[in-house]
Order: structure tokens, then sequence, then C-alpha cells
């Protein structure tokens, strides 16, 4: 089958793999109709995360039909139309019952690397590096599902592959980054970031009842798209985020802050940028928190912080003194996804939101590679790609 | 909205590539600068330039590491500019009493050469990766993704209850009632 592959930093190959297969009995095959590239694929493309090996399968949003099921496979079958959500998930294990589904117990695969890189090791990820199982990804023709009757969402054929497809990531992140802040309806929510997350945290807290909802980037078809959903755009090269922010509340600050940036937060006119590019160069640190500790400082004291985004290893420069003696609230995680997604999927069925706003670009898998750079580099107006394989 | 883009099988084209190589090629020059800059000197004839070796080779390591980052495009522009410095510093090594005269003259043709496979990448790189400064700019004001105006979809899942792990007051029960402060008569 055609995939895309890791070939090492900014190195993404259309490759011919061997085909995957039923490896225990809980699996599934799916034949993947529509995937998507996720912001978080492009820290592994810019390699800032470890534990890639070469001709790794890229990809953890993805959809299609499944062609073939394990014996022990009872909620699925051949035929059936399912969205996979990124965290694979046993759904048996003492956090997946607590409905922390991204720290599940049982299906990361390689969990002594994963103990010995967090502590304790998370949850099994699609195409998402070694640590986290270094299962074959969804940007394929085909993907082995493993703990498939609890790793997947059936979905009716009334929606299209384009209004359900990112039910396996995006728009869940965005809900569960916006309920980590648990709005309250006098709340200003601050969205750093105004990527495909970011698009989501907005039209999520303006459904979940945020007075004001800000949104903060630089491109300006992004902020565009923001303003669309409800968002009071800042666009940081041009005016300072702080001195805004203040403005929007009084002086009081955002009572929720919310990070959809990421290790690889850009901030073109900030000195403490150009201080952890020049440490991530020489390798003194892997991340990039400007964002976190912009969100430190503008937080109204008792706030909470929200960080949906994804971080690799070591930052610097943290400002845990105002962390602790504003009392703010620090939430993260990657996204329980299964925890969302029937209540997502009623909400998209009921017309509440349509999730295929975000597409930008539709194109073949084929053109996977090139559509990293043009997405990486935010060229041809790109904000969500949708592949078809 | 779709748009078409030409196919490709690696995510990295030729002008990637030697950018790379470029970066490796650049530290190690400037390792060897820093390192032997007498090396450097003597076989030029530019003995006491030492320092100059030095600082030419911190800026090929600088620029090296830059062309290995994630957007390399920079960083060839500063190698170019750099070649320019190197060819400048040279020549000032072309006096008729150097015996090296020769050996100047090929690390001259060996810069320019550099310069112009420098050049060229940058201009390459920048037509890839960077955003043409007047780029049409997409209008997505009508991406809202809901179905009726925004202010009426303000609140429209206000029947979805935060679950207790994710309470802003951390309660597994009901949601506390605010507590009052009792104001004493000289605070009034």
């Amino acid at each position: 089958m055609k995939a895309l592959c890791w070939h090492g930093k900014n190195d993404i190959r259309y490759d011919t793999v061997p085909d995957p297969s039923i490896e225990d009995s809980r699996d599934a095959i799916v034949k993947v109709s529509s995937c998507a590239i996720c912001g978080s694929d492009l820290h592994l493309y810019d390699h800032f995360i470890p534990g890639m090996e070469h001709g790794d399968i890229m990809g953890h949003e993805f959809m299609g039909e499944v062609v073939e099921v394990g014996a022990d496979t009872k909620r699925l079958k051949v035929g059936d139309r399912v969205v996979v959500p990124f965290t694979i998930v046993c759904g048996e294990c003492e956090q997946c019952r607590r409905g922390n589904f991204s720290v599940c117990e049982r299906s990361n695969r390689n969990r002594e690397l994963g103990d010995k890189a967090f502590g304790h090791a998370t949850a099994g990820l699609f195409g998402y590096t070694h640590l986290t199982g270094g299962y074959a990804g969804g940007q394929a023709e085909y993907v082995r599902v493993p703990f498939a009757d609890t790793t997947h969402v059936k979905v009716p054929d009334s929606l299209s592959d384009e209004q359900v497809l990112f039910l396996g990531d995006i728009f869940p992140t965005g809900w569960q980054a916006v309920v980590q802040c648990d709005v309250q309806p006098t709340d200003t929510v601050a969205i750093w970031g105004a990527g495909p997350v970011g698009q989501f945290c907005v039209r999520s807290a303006v459904l979940l009842g945020a007075r004001q909802v800000v949104c903060i980037d630089r491109v300006p078809e992004r902020l565009s798209m923001a303003a669309a959903g409800g968002a009071i755009t800042i666009d940081f090269d041009e005016e300072s985020v702080l001195e805004r922010l203040k403005e929007l509340t009084h002086g009081k600050g955002p009572e929720k802050c919310i990070d959809a940036v990421g290790l690889e937060a850009h901030a073109t006119r900030s000195l403490d940028s150009m201080y952890d590019r020049a440490k991530q160069a020489v390798m003194l640190e892997t991340d990039r928190p400007h964002v976190l500790r912009e969100m430190i400082y503008v937080c109204r004291p008792a706030g909470v912080l929200s960080v949906p985004g994804v971080y690799g290893g070591l930052v610097d420069k943290l400002p845990f003194g105002a962390l602790m003696n504003k009392g703010l609230t620090l939430r993260t995680g990657q996204t329980h996804v299964r925890r969302w997604t029937d209540d997502l999927l009623r909400r998209i069925e009921e017309g509440q939101i349509d999730p295929s706003f975000v597409i930008t670009h539709t194109v073949g898998l084929e053109q996977g590679p090139d559509m990293y750079r043009v997405f990486r580099d935010k060229l041809d107006n790109c904000i969500k790609v949708v592949l078809k394989p | 909205m779709n748009h078409t883009h030409t196919s490709a099988t690696s995510s990295m084209a030729t002008s990637d590539r030697v950018a790379r190589g470029l970066g490796y090629f650049s530290i190690g020059l400037g390792l060897l600068e820093l390192a032997s800059p007498r090396l450097v000197t003597r076989s030029l004839g530019m003995e006491g330039a030492e320092t100059l070796v030095r600082a030419a080779g911190a800026r090929e390591i600088l620029t090296g590491l830059g062309a290995l980052g994630v957007n390399p495009t920079p960083a060839l522009w500063g190698r170019v500019a750099g070649d320019a410095l190197d060819l400048a510093t040279l020549a000032s090594g072309l006096s008729a009493d150097n015996p090296r005269q020769g050996n100047v003259k090929a690390a001259m043709a060996v810069v320019l050469g550099t310069a112009m496979v420098d050049a060229m990448a940058a201009r390459a790189l920048s037509e890839r990766h960077v955003r043409p400064r007047h780029a049409h700019i997409a209008d997505y004001s009508r991406c809202s993704g809901f179905s009726r105006p925004v202010e009426v979809m303000r609140g429209a899942a206000s029947d979805f209850e935060t679950p207790a792990d994710m309470r802003a007051d951390i309660g597994s029960g009901p949601r506390p009632t605010p507590v009052p402060i009792r104001l004493s008569d000289s605070d009034r």
C-alpha cells in the first residue's frame, strides 16, 4: 500500500510499504477514506520530538471503512464506517474507567520507553513516535487499529467525511481545552494560536457561552477565520498582546487562557523567543515556551490555564513563582478523545457546528509530502489539509 | 476551497538538501577556524589575522546551525553576506609581498564558488519556503462553522455540564456558593 513515511527532519516521503494485518484478536483493519495533517505532526516533521524511526508511517487523524476484524472484536463488523481517535484505548484499565483515555495504561506497547521519558508512560498513539507505542499512522491506504472495539467512533452515512473526520482529534482537542477551563458566562477566554485547534477552541468557547473570546496569532487568514467564529483577534506582530488583553478585560486579565500553540511558539519581537531559539539550536532546551510564559503573566489571579498544545521535553525560564503566587490552575494533556465524541457527534448531527469549515486544502495522499511544507510554512492560505488516499 | 499542488515524493527538494549540506560544511569549517586559526593564516601568508579567522569561524558555526534549523533561508542569506566578508578579508592578502599569494587566490576562488552555491540555494529556499510579501490573503470570514450567526450560537452548548474533575473549583460535589467577605465597619 501507499503511505506517508518519516525519513528524518523535514523529510516525509510517499512510500510503498507492506499492508497491515491483524496481529491481535482485538484488532481491526480500516481502509482509510480521509486523513488529515495535524499541527502536532509538524513537531515530528521538524523533529522536535524524539522517538521516530526511518520509515515510520505518519498521521493520527483519519477515518474509513472496516475491512477486517479480529476474532475478539465484537462491536465492529466489516463495512462499518468509523472515525479512529488518535489515542488508542483499552477501555478496561483504571485510567480508561475514569475517562482519562489519553493515559490508558495498556495500549502503549513500549511502556519502558515511555516510563523512562515521562516517569509513567502514556497511551499508545497512532503515528506518533516509539515513545507512544510506535504504531503505524493513518496517512496511508490502510491502518491496523488495536483495541478496535474501544478505539473507534461509529459515524452515520448521512454525514460526510469532512463533517466527522475531525472527531478523531482537533475538534475534541479544542473542546477539551475549553472544557478544562470550566467556562462561565462572565469569562473572557484568551486563545493563543489560530491554527486548526485554536479555531475549534474559539468555536467551543462560543458554544459553551464565554462572554468574550480572544484569539492571538500573526497569520492574517487564520485571524480572519477566528473572527468568523466569533473571536476578537489580536495580531501580535501589529499590537501588544498584553496591552490589548488588559484593555479588553478592564485591566484584570482574562479568566481563562488556552495555549493552542505548543512547543514551536513563534514570536518575532520577543527577546525570550530568541533566547529559546538559541538554546534549542544547541540542544540546551527542547521546547519554546513563549506562550506559556505570556499566559502565566496575563492570566487573572485564580484563573485557569489550559494547554492542548503539544510539548515534548524541557522548557526553560517558566515563571513558576507567578503561577504559584497568582493561584493559577494549570490543566494539560493529550485529548481523552473518546470521552467527548458521542456528545460532539450529536452536536454535529443537530447542526450546532459543521467542522468542515476549517478545511482549506483537499488533495490526494501522494501530494502529502508537499502539503507538509505548505502547511508548516503557512503558504497558499493553508489552515487545514485533508488527504484522500 | 480546494487547491492543486505539484505532486512530490519527498517533502525535501534539492535546495533543502543543499542547505543541509552547507550547514554541515559551515559547522566543520567554523570549528577548524576556531580551533586552528594559525593553520589558516599561515597557509594564506596572513599571519596576525588569527582573531579575524576566529570571528569568521564563530560566524560559520552560527550560520551552519541556522542552515540545519527548521527554516534555513535566513541563515543561507547570512552565509552569502559572510562570503562577501571573507572575500574582502582575503583580498587584503593579495599584496605583492605575500609569498602565499597563490593560496590566497585559490581560497578566493573556493569562497566565490561557495558564495554562488549559497546564493542559489538561498534564492531557491526563499521561493519555496517564504511567504511572498504581497501574497493574496484568503477571506475566510464566512467560515464560521455555525449554521446561524455567532451571537445566536453563543451558549448553544450550555446544556453541557463540566465534569467534576475539570471544574475550575475542583470539586466533585455541587458547585459551592461564593464566600462573601464580611467587612468590618472600619473597612466600609
